[in-house]
């Protein structure tokens, strides 16, 4: 019998076999070939926990810390260890309610379920903190974590250094991820500008996750883990002091102001106004801050000393004359007969605040009497020079020099988003003019009119380029970065190279034009900027300007420029002050400039200048008719949200108070009230009677 | 072949003894490794029972008395009683029906005391007992066609009472005694049609209906014009022909469908299309969002993919006894029972897997070889039995821990976590190691 059939073992052990042989070419292919489950396993059970480091110190130019690293506290919740707690006494202590209380707890366990800890409240203030603190014992499932937080000792600087926020998805995904979820950023200013060495290096720490997602241990007893690297701190060319003593200056202000060291190009301070605590961005309250400042009309965040765009006016003239003694076209001793009015174009224009007596009998001359028709005759004399062949060649041969002093160009200083301002091209000339223009069409440029704007960032650069007699450096702010390291050398190189820009120039010529506005100081418009001991080198400016409001074009009061730089030999700083809509050059930016310089050359103010600065402190000069364009816009939004969601509660303060407040003096409309056409849309609302709803805040 | 203690140990083919304890000790380091946790406390675990691996140890010393007993016991009885085991064996099925505690969805456990008692488990051993002793019958003839189907009925009864318990795991280990049958003379073209069917099965999950008919229409014209000088003989090889071709598509799209839409149960379905990699086409629109929750989430598809995101990540020489992650931290679901293939894999990582893939082969080989050296028809039936109920285990567990099988929740011979399974596996392969130190005689 055992005979019989006994080849079918053979079968047997062969289906055994080849059956063993497929599951074996299986294993080999999972362990062996295919590497994706390795990784797959790693995702699955490894968190890689990030460390972040302490981000860099930014010091002044005497080493005080102005932007530093601070401790907070983020309120954490695990809400599977919640357990017996007395809710109410819970909510009591945060200022929540029950439903708020309840919406944070499942917020929670969605984001990152009931076993991991999740943000509960994050930036505690600290009155919250010190009570949770207290009562802490009473809670479990609630812990408090550090949370590093940066910090602003002197409340100054805002502008220059900027803030740190949660990167949004779009820079994550323009990075390359290589920000994550909840890192934190330089948004604006030097902490944006040098963000890679400030944020130093982030530490990973790998950790045992289980199949529920809790951290069980440290995976490989942390020998892949990475340190963290503090960011590195950065030496800045700021005066503190003097930065401060700016700010305070410029409080209630709009405008720009910009010191430089000529020397070296480095910044000692720079003040936007109307300015802001740079601490408001920091800290619990900082999304409300912000809000409030993004929908205020005067622009709190923009930082005017590179955005704004102001014609230069009167402050122009030296640099007029320097483009036309490089050039050739004149020599110091050139002088116009100037009646009052430049004549040679046939419309009288521009006007001369000085009539005859040879006040512009030479280029010192000129510049200390300011004469009008003396810089539209040099500049068209430039342009028109025969050695270009046409007024066209000989503009762009102008606007070469514009920009090699820096205007109609970003001068490159190490803060994100400069103004370029404006020197048109001759195409704009070509396009408005028909092709056909000569230099009478844009003489005023000569007096820093027309079309050109600058901010004040570039005429204190330009400042830098007489006080230095013919070169600057870039200007910016970090002398320093600690450890640099070769990308760092790259980034400074820019800022270490020497920008000669007028070659042809004898120093007798430079001597012309800084003597000139050593006049200006001494018997000129700038006589309010007389320091005893210091000889300080001016040239005051006065632009008239307008706005468009309701419709209607407004003259505005005058723009007050001021830009010097002091002493005349062996100059130290350069300044150029804007203050908008305040009066001539001499009346604000004037004492402005001279109490800074004050301050930084001699550490003490004068008795005069300790007076001026708590009257120009305390003077509000912000233009009157921002009111009115806060009103209106704030209406307008409420309007907008109105019609979108039917929400009335923001309209309704619009259209029941009825507040008339000082109107811009040419303005026909003063009342802040709305307009005929916005009430339409209101009356048309309470028609239809819609009921009044309070929504969220915007 | 030993003659150290020619009481019991004469005969015994020590070579099975030692693969068996190799086994063992893989087993429990397995399960150590799976659910030991950082500081448990090792000594006073087996001294309170605590923790799998002691109870997994405690049940192994169970079943090396046992296996002493079986020793102790003369051959014959094993023949004597195979038909008494068989009817006790269907008693145990059918009592389950009134008694059974619900444990986790199934209704094949009686709870007796502290132990959970699963007779279609133990059932194998008898039904291997009284196959071996039908066929062994001197009145039996297994080249009739009455004797095939008694002997398929002594296989397929209790498969479909264990069926009835929602143990279809269980019941499809019966219906590896066909390979016994094989051996005994079973037509091979039964396993061919056999095959036929399940390539047709698989063809209709994988392939879209209207395409598989296509195919299979092809497949019939190819075949008449391949016989087309016979078919002008005989005229019935074309109906042939034609009838297979009817049943074939018939198959296809009828049985097939009705099969999934109302014999199958609905989490089956979708574990044998989780297989293939497809979605399950016989859910309705309302179940498929109920399905995929239960199902993809907690269910099978998800332990397939983290068993085979384990086993994968062992590499080739895996991560070491307790550094797995994936199987130490539960990411594998069942993994100390049904997926316990994976802590090989991940732990011990190709080497270890094939070693123990190896030391399976070698077992089975081991057995076939004494079967057919054993004189009675009796023994050599048995063997074979007990051949196919491992080879079925080994083979359907590891497969569907890789993902080449359907998720059928059978455990690992020898190494998976169970008491029950542990007994019954150590009670087959000593019943079969006394018969064979027996060879010589002839049982009846």
């Amino acid at each position: 019998m055992s005979v019989f059939n006994q080849s079918r073992s053979r079968i047997i052990r062969l289906i055994f076999l080849v059956t063993f042989l497929v599951i074996a070419a299986q294993l080999f292919y999972l362990q062996v070939i295919s590497g994706k489950y390795r990784q797959l396993a790693i995702d699955n059970a490894i968190f890689p926990k990030i460390i972040y480091p302490e981000r860099g110190i930014i010091y002044d130019r005497k080493g005080k810390a102005i932007l530093n690293n601070t401790i907070s506290y983020d309120l954490m919740v695990t809400p599977a260890e919640v357990r017996n707690m007395d809710t109410l006494e819970f909510c009591r202590l945060m200022n929540i309610d029950t439903a708020e209380f309840k919406k944070r707890m499942l917020e929670a366990r969605i984001k990152n379920t009931s076993v991991r800890p999740s943000v509960f409240e994050d930036l505690l203030t600290p009155q919250i903190q010190a009570r949770f603190e207290e009562n802490s014992w009473k809670f479990t499932g609630f812990t408090m974590v550090e949370r590093p937080l940066r910090t602003y000792p002197f409340n100054a600087a805002a502008h220059i250094l900027g803030y740190i926020n949660e990167v949004s998805p779009r820079e994550i995904e323009n990075s390359g991820n290589f920000y994550r979820m909840g890192d934190y950023k330089g948004k604006t200013g030097l902490e944006s500008y040098y963000e890679n060495v400030l944020m130093g290096q982030r530490g990973v720490q790998y950790l045992i996750k289980d199949n529920k997602n809790r951290l069980v241990g440290k995976y490989e007893n942390g020998s892949f883990d990475t340190a963290a690297v503090a960011g590195r701190g950065l030496r800045t060319y700021l005066d503190v002091e003097l930065q401060q003593l700016a700010e305070k200056l410029m409080s209630n202000k709009v405008g720009g102001l910009v010191a430089i060291d000529p020397k070296t190009g480095g910044i000692l301070a720079m003040v936007s106004g109307p300015n802001f605590n740079p601490n408001d961005l920091t800290g619990p309250d900082k999304s409300k801050n912000y809000g409030r400042m993004v929908l205020d009309v005067t622009g709190p965040m923009l930082n005017r000393a590179i955005n704004g765009l102001y014609e230069p006016g009167s402050t122009f003239k030296p640099l007029g004359a320097l483009v036309a003694l490089d050039e050739g076209v004149i020599t110091p001793s050139y002088g116009y007969p100037c009646g009052g009015r430049y004549t040679l174009c046939g419309h009288g224009k521009p006007a001369c605040t000085h009539a005859g007596g040879g006040h512009a009998a030479n280029l010192r001359l000129s510049i200390a009497n300011s004469c009008n028709a003396y810089y539209a005759h040099v500049y068209r004399m430039t342009v028109d020079n025969p050695r270009y062949g046409n007024v066209k060649m000989g503009y762009l041969k102008w606007r070469e020099y514009m920009n090699i002093f820096g205007l109609g160009v970003k001068l490159g200083v190490d803060l994100p988003s400069e103004n370029r301002g404006n020197i048109p091209d001759t195409s704009v000339y070509n396009k408005e003019n028909d092709n056909r223009w000569t230099s009478c069409t844009n003489l005023t440029l000569g007096i820093g009119q027309d079309k050109m704007q600058t901010t004040p960032l570039q005429m204190a650069n330009a400042m830098c380029i007489i006080a230095n007699r013919g070169y600057y450096y870039t200007p910016h702010f970090v002398q320093k970065i600690e450890n640099e390291t070769d990308d760092d050398t790259t980034v400074m190189n820019k800022f270490r190279k020497k920008h000669e820009v007028l070659t042809q120039i004898r120093d007798t010529s430079f001597n012309a034009v800084i003597e000139g506005m050593n006049d200006v100081v001494k018997f000129g418009t700038a006589r309010i900027a007389q320091i005893p001991g210091i000889e300080v080198c001016a040239k005051t400016g006065t632009a008239e300007n307008y706005t468009i409001l309701d419709g209607k074009r407004i003259k505005l009061p005058n723009n007050s420029m001021f830009v010097c730089f002091a002493p005349k030999e062996n100059p130290r700083i350069a300044i150029a002050v804007f203050v908008q809509n305040a009066g001539f050059g001499s009346t604000w930016a004037g004492p402005i400039s001279r109490i800074m310089i004050e301050k930084y050359l001699n550490d003490t103010l004068q008795t005069k200048s300790k007076a001026d600065l708590e009257r120009i402190a305390s003077t509000n000069l912000m233009p009157a008719y921002f009111k009115r364009l806060q009103f209106k816009t704030d209406s307008l939004r409420a309007i907008e949200w109105f019609q979108k969601t039917k929400d009335s509660s923001y309209l309704e303060k619009y259209t029941t108070i009825d507040v008339p407040v000082s109107s811009p003096p040419t303005s026909k409309s003063p009342h802040n009230r709305l307009e005929r056409t916005e009430l339409v849309a209101v009356l048309s609302f309470k028609k239809k009677n819609y009921p009044y709803k309070t929504g969220a805040p915007v | 072949m030993n003659q150290r203690n020619p009481a019991i140990s004469k005969g015994i083919d020590w070579s099975l003894v030692w693969i068996y304890l190799l086994l063992i000790i893989i087993g429990l380091t397995a399960i150590f490794a799976a659910t030991y946790k950082e500081g448990d406390p090792i000594v006073q675990s087996f001294l309170r029972f605590g923790t799998d691996y002691s109870k997994q140890f405690y049940f192994f010393c169970i079943g090396a008395l046992i296996a002493f007993f079986i020793l102790l016991t003369d051959s014959k009885f094993f023949s004597a009683t195979a038909n008494l085991g068989y009817a006790l064996g269907i008693a145990m099925l059918l009592i389950v029906f009134p008694f059974h505690s619900n444990v986790k969805g199934t209704e094949s456990i009686i709870k007796l005391g502290a132990f959970n008692f699963q007779p279609a488990e133990f059932c194998k051993i008898f039904v291997a007992l009284a196959l071996a002793k039908y066929l062994s019958r001197p009145e039996t003839d297994f080249t009739k066609t009455r004797s095939q189907f008694i002997a398929t009925g002594i296989v397929l009864f209790p498969a479909a009472l264990t069926i009835l318990q929602s143990e279809t795991g269980l019941a499809l280990v019966f219906f590896s005694f066909f390979i016994v049958m094989f051996r005994e003379g079973l037509p091979s073209a039964i396993l061919l049609v056999g095959f036929a069917i399940t390539a047709l099965f698989v063809g209709t999950i994988i392939i879209e209906p209207n395409t598989l008919a296509i195919i299979l229409t092809g497949i019939a014209f190819f075949v008449i014009n391949l016989f087309r000088r016979q078919i002008r003989r005989r005229r019935r090889l074309l109906g042939s022909i034609i009838l297979v071709w009817i049943l074939c598509v018939g198959i296809q799209r009828f049985a097939v469908p009705f099969i999934f839409k109302n014999i199958l149960q609905k989490h089956q379905v979708e574990r044998i299309y989780d297989l293939f990699g497809k979605d399950n086409p016989y859910l309705e629109t309302g179940e498929i969002v109920e399905m995929t929750a239960k199902e993809k989430e907690s269910g099978t598809s998800y332990n397939v993919r983290q068993s085979k995101i384990a086993i994968g990540s062992g590499r080739v020489w895996g991560k070491g006894l307790l550094k797995a992650t994936q199987t130490r931290y539960d990411f594998v679901p069942e993994q100390r029972t049904d997926f316990i293939f994976c802590t090989v894999g991940e732990g011990f990582g190709f080497l270890g897997s094939i070693i123990l893939l190896v030391l399976y082969l070698l077992l089975l080989f081991r057995i076939v070889t004494i079967a057919e050296r054993q004189r009675s028809v009796f023994s050599r039936c048995y063997a074979y039995g007990v051949a196919s109920v491992f080879f079925f285990h080994i083979a359907i567990n590891i497969a569907m821990t890789v993902g080449l099988a359907p998720v059928i929740g059978i455990p690992l011979p020898f190494i998976s976590y169970g008491g029950t399974s542990l007994l019954t596996f150590t009670i087959l392969l000593f019943v079969l190691i006394r018969l064979d130190a027996d060879r010589q005689m002839v049982l009846r």
